[in-house]
């Protein structure tokens, strides 16, 4: 399958790691941004490939899992209003906020459909003009193009029974707040691809520049992984902090421009919270005065307060990079997949799902098990 | 930027106690297992040897005889390569399959909707027919409720079957051995994929066709050949990974299973990279693994190749001494994971 196979290709990908191995001559910590790019890496034992000084810290990158709770809450309070249609995408039905999850509601009669596009959701709306249609607005700003132009669409046709809960995120902000933290350990980035074939690379310039880190754009399949990781390696090696482009497949330096128009015309940034990590400035989207019409929460009446609630999650200090799912007490005991204490367990980007779907616990037997069959 | 104490990390989450049946509980995966567990079995003081395969074996008159039933919910009633009657149909011949037997008379129980179209109600009759015949069984009773408009998705059907044991030994996971070779008769993901690409209304440049297939002949040929089967398991719900896992868990023995073995087709898997699926989760109606004595594996693959519906088999794997990490799949790279059990069903990823 092209575009696929050649990046998945063995002997691709061990070349990449021999020649980390031969530049790599000090330990050094990198973060991969992208919860997609942590699945990866943790299916196809990226990390163990790697010298044992080079560690790989996964970021806040999935966008389920930074989610608030109280986000989560309002759905479900919205979802269970009469003659409400909720849309959502797939994998945001299972993380439960403090009162249950959207699969939850759904199993009490809340009328929740998957869908794989804002744009399903617009669809939904024109063919049931008596109900009110909600589609869930999360993601990045890979997802932010096509809620916009179901926002459009909805302006478009005056569709007056269409709204959304949005709750969109900007990857560069966090990757500032986490440099800017004072107990910040990560020396070098894999920027998110597909974020970048979007939005450009031109806001990663200044934050290499300031906080002196190589920010490298790169893709998802192994040989992108490792292609990735070997430019930032050579870079941390040779003292450089630049912006490089491994995915230049995709991203281009401009990104795309019709998206980024849609961006700014339909969203305005503000200030959001993360699940797990707290406010950051300029790190949201809302939407912008001239679609308010179309937010669910003025439409529903609903009010966001941050949740107060502590539990014993560490998924912030996992999704900032300081700590490993195997360092959690409760990792794969009180908190499975099944049985979810934090948002990083649910969602099959979450670094803690991962580490527990391709069983990476440091001193289980079954880990000892493993290590010893990658021995022989 | 924000100050520090906004920054703390904190992730309020309670447990989801799921005290309501969702739909993940019919998926066949985890939480499935676990209403076997705490319900069914406690119910029906099983052992637990018995209520694990998807069929019985039990002994009548001198004569070992299969049994089992299915229910059939799937949505939308006709899709790509099949439809509602000749799934319930093969679905069940394929449990009987899956005892060493060779499936004779099944049951046929119908729930209509209210406003159904008769016509369409002869189409899936018809089709029941056509696959009965196809493998070789016959539909001898049957039963047939209507429900209100509103309380059904059209039709659901119900099959049981009984079948006549010709496996000269037990065919089961407690019979799987260390050094045993893992069989798939085929590619995987088709069912899945097609199920899903017209419930969702996604279009792929070639239609994906369900594999929906009676794999009796295909067994039967095997056993007949005088290949001792330690286990058969066809790929249904949860798909390879979930089978795998059950009989590694049940036969208490590790599996070893190399990814690049397990054949995909193209436009499964191109449908997969686009809805974030693991095509070895993905539901097969067609496909089975076997279970054989290393020096039996080469035969047995022969006479599977040789079927239609084997074509493309392959040896997948081998079974080593249990020690309790279960299935193992040597990935494409040559790195080693360890499969896990779904939770719930597979959900689409958002990017």
């Amino acid at each position: 399958m092209k575009f696929v196979d050649e990046y998945r290709d063995a002997s691709a990908a061990h070349r990449y790691a021999e020649a980390i191995a031969r530049i790599a001559t000090r330990p050094w910590v990198i973060m991969e941004i992208c919860g997609g790019q942590t699945h990866s890496i943790l299916r196809h034992g990226i990390d163990r490939m790697l010298p044992t000084g080079v560690s790989l810290l996964h970021g806040p990158g999935c966008p389920v899992c930074v989610t608030p709770a109280e986000i989560i809450d309002a759905a479900i309070g919205i979802a269970g209003e009469p003659g409400v249609i909720f849309c959502s995408f797939g994998d945001m039905l299972r993380v439960p906020g403090e009162g249950g999850s959207l699969l939850a509601a759904k199993a009490r009669g809340a009328d929740v459909r998957i869908v794989y596009s804002p744009l399903d959701a617009v669809t939904i709306a024109r063919a049931n003009p008596r109900r009110q249609v909600v589609f869930f607005a999360i993601g990045f700003e890979t997802t932010a193009p096509t809620t916009a132009m179901a926002v459009a669409q909805a302006a478009r046709e005056d569709l007056g029974n269409f709204s959304l809960l949005v709750s969109h995120v900007l990857v560069p902000p966090a990757i500032e707040a986490l440099l800017a933290a004072p107990d910040n350990t990560v020396q070098g980035f894999l920027a998110a691809g597909h974020v970048c074939t979007v939005m450009g690379v031109e806001a990663y310039a200044p934050l290499a520049r300031r906080f002196g880190v190589p920010i490298v754009v790169t893709g998802f399949e192994p040989v992108d992984l490792l292609q990735g990781l070997h430019l930032c390696i050579r870079q941390l090696e040779e003292g450089r902090a630049e912006v490089e482009n491994q995915y230049s497949r995709s991203v281009r330096a401009e990104g795309n421009q019709v998206a980024r128009q849609l961006i700014r015309k339909v969203f305005e940034i503000r200030t959001q919270r993360w699940r797990g990590i707290g406010e950051i400035a300029a790190s949201g989207l809302g939407l912008a005065p001239a679609y308010a019409r179309y937010d669910a929460l003025a439409r529903f009446g609903r009010v966001i307060r941050p949740s107060a609630a502590e539990g014993e999650c560490i998924s912030g200090v996992i999704l900032r990079g300081l700590k490993k799912p195997g360092d959690c007490p409760a990792f794969g005991t009180r908190c499975t997949p099944e049985h979810p204490l934090g948002a990083t367990m649910v969602s099959s980007e979450g670094a803690c799902a991962a580490y527990y779907r391709y069983r990476r616990l440091g001193t289980s037997p079954v880990a000892a098990a493993l290590a010893e069959e990658i021995r022989r | 930027m924000s100050d520090r104490a906004s920054f703390a990390p904190v992730c309020p989450m309670p447990a989801d106690a799921a005290e309501e049946i969702q739909l993940a509980h019919g998926g066949g995966g985890g939480m499935t297992q676990r209403l076997i567990e705490e319900i069914f079995r406690p119910a029906f003081a099983a052992s637990p040897g018995e209520l694990v395969h998807d069929g019985a074996v039990l002994e009548l008159g001198g004569a070992r005889i299969a049994f089992t039933t299915d229910s059939y919910v799937v949505r939308p009633l006709f899709f790509p390569g099949g439809d509602i009657g000749s799934l319930a149909v093969n679905g069940t011949v394929n449990d009987l399959a899956m005892c060493g037997a060779q499936p004779l008379y099944l049951s046929l129980g119908l729930v209509l909707e209210e406003g159904l179209p008769i016509e369409l109600l002869r189409r899936v009759v018809a089709s029941v027919r056509c696959a009965a015949d196809a493998a070789g069984v016959r539909v001898v009773t049957g039963d047939t409720k209507v429900v209100e408009r509103g309380k059904g998705d059209g039709v659901y059907v119900n099959t049981a079957g009984v079948g006549l044991v010709v496996a000269r030994r037990p065919v089961a996971p407690a019979e799987v051995r260390p050094g045993d070779v893992v069989l798939l008769s085929g590619d995987v993901g088709r069912h899945g994929v097609a199920i899903m690409s017209v419930r969702e209304g996604l279009q792929f440049e070639s239609a994906i066709e369900s594999d929906c297939a009676p794999l009796a002949g295909l067994v039967l040929a095997m056993i007949e050949a005088g290949v001792e089967l330690h286990c058969l398991r066809d790929l249904t719900r949860g798909g390879l990974a979930t089978a795998l896992i059950e009989i590694a868990e049940a036969g208490k023995v590790d599996i070893r299973v190399s990814e690049a073995a397990v054949a995909v087709s193209d436009p499964v898997r191109g449908a997969c990279e686009i809805l974030g699926l693991d095509p070895l989760y993905v539901a097969n109606e067609g496909r089975c693994i076997a279970f054989v004595a290393p020096e039996q594996a080469e035969r047995a693959l022969a006479i599977m190749r040789r079927h239609p519906l084997g074509a493309g088999a392959a040896a997948i794997g081998t079974v080593e001494p249990g020690t309790g990490m279960g299935v193992v799949l040597r990935g494409l790279l040559g790195g080693s994971r360890v499969l896990d059990m779904l939770s719930g069903e597979q959900l689409p990823r958002i990017c």
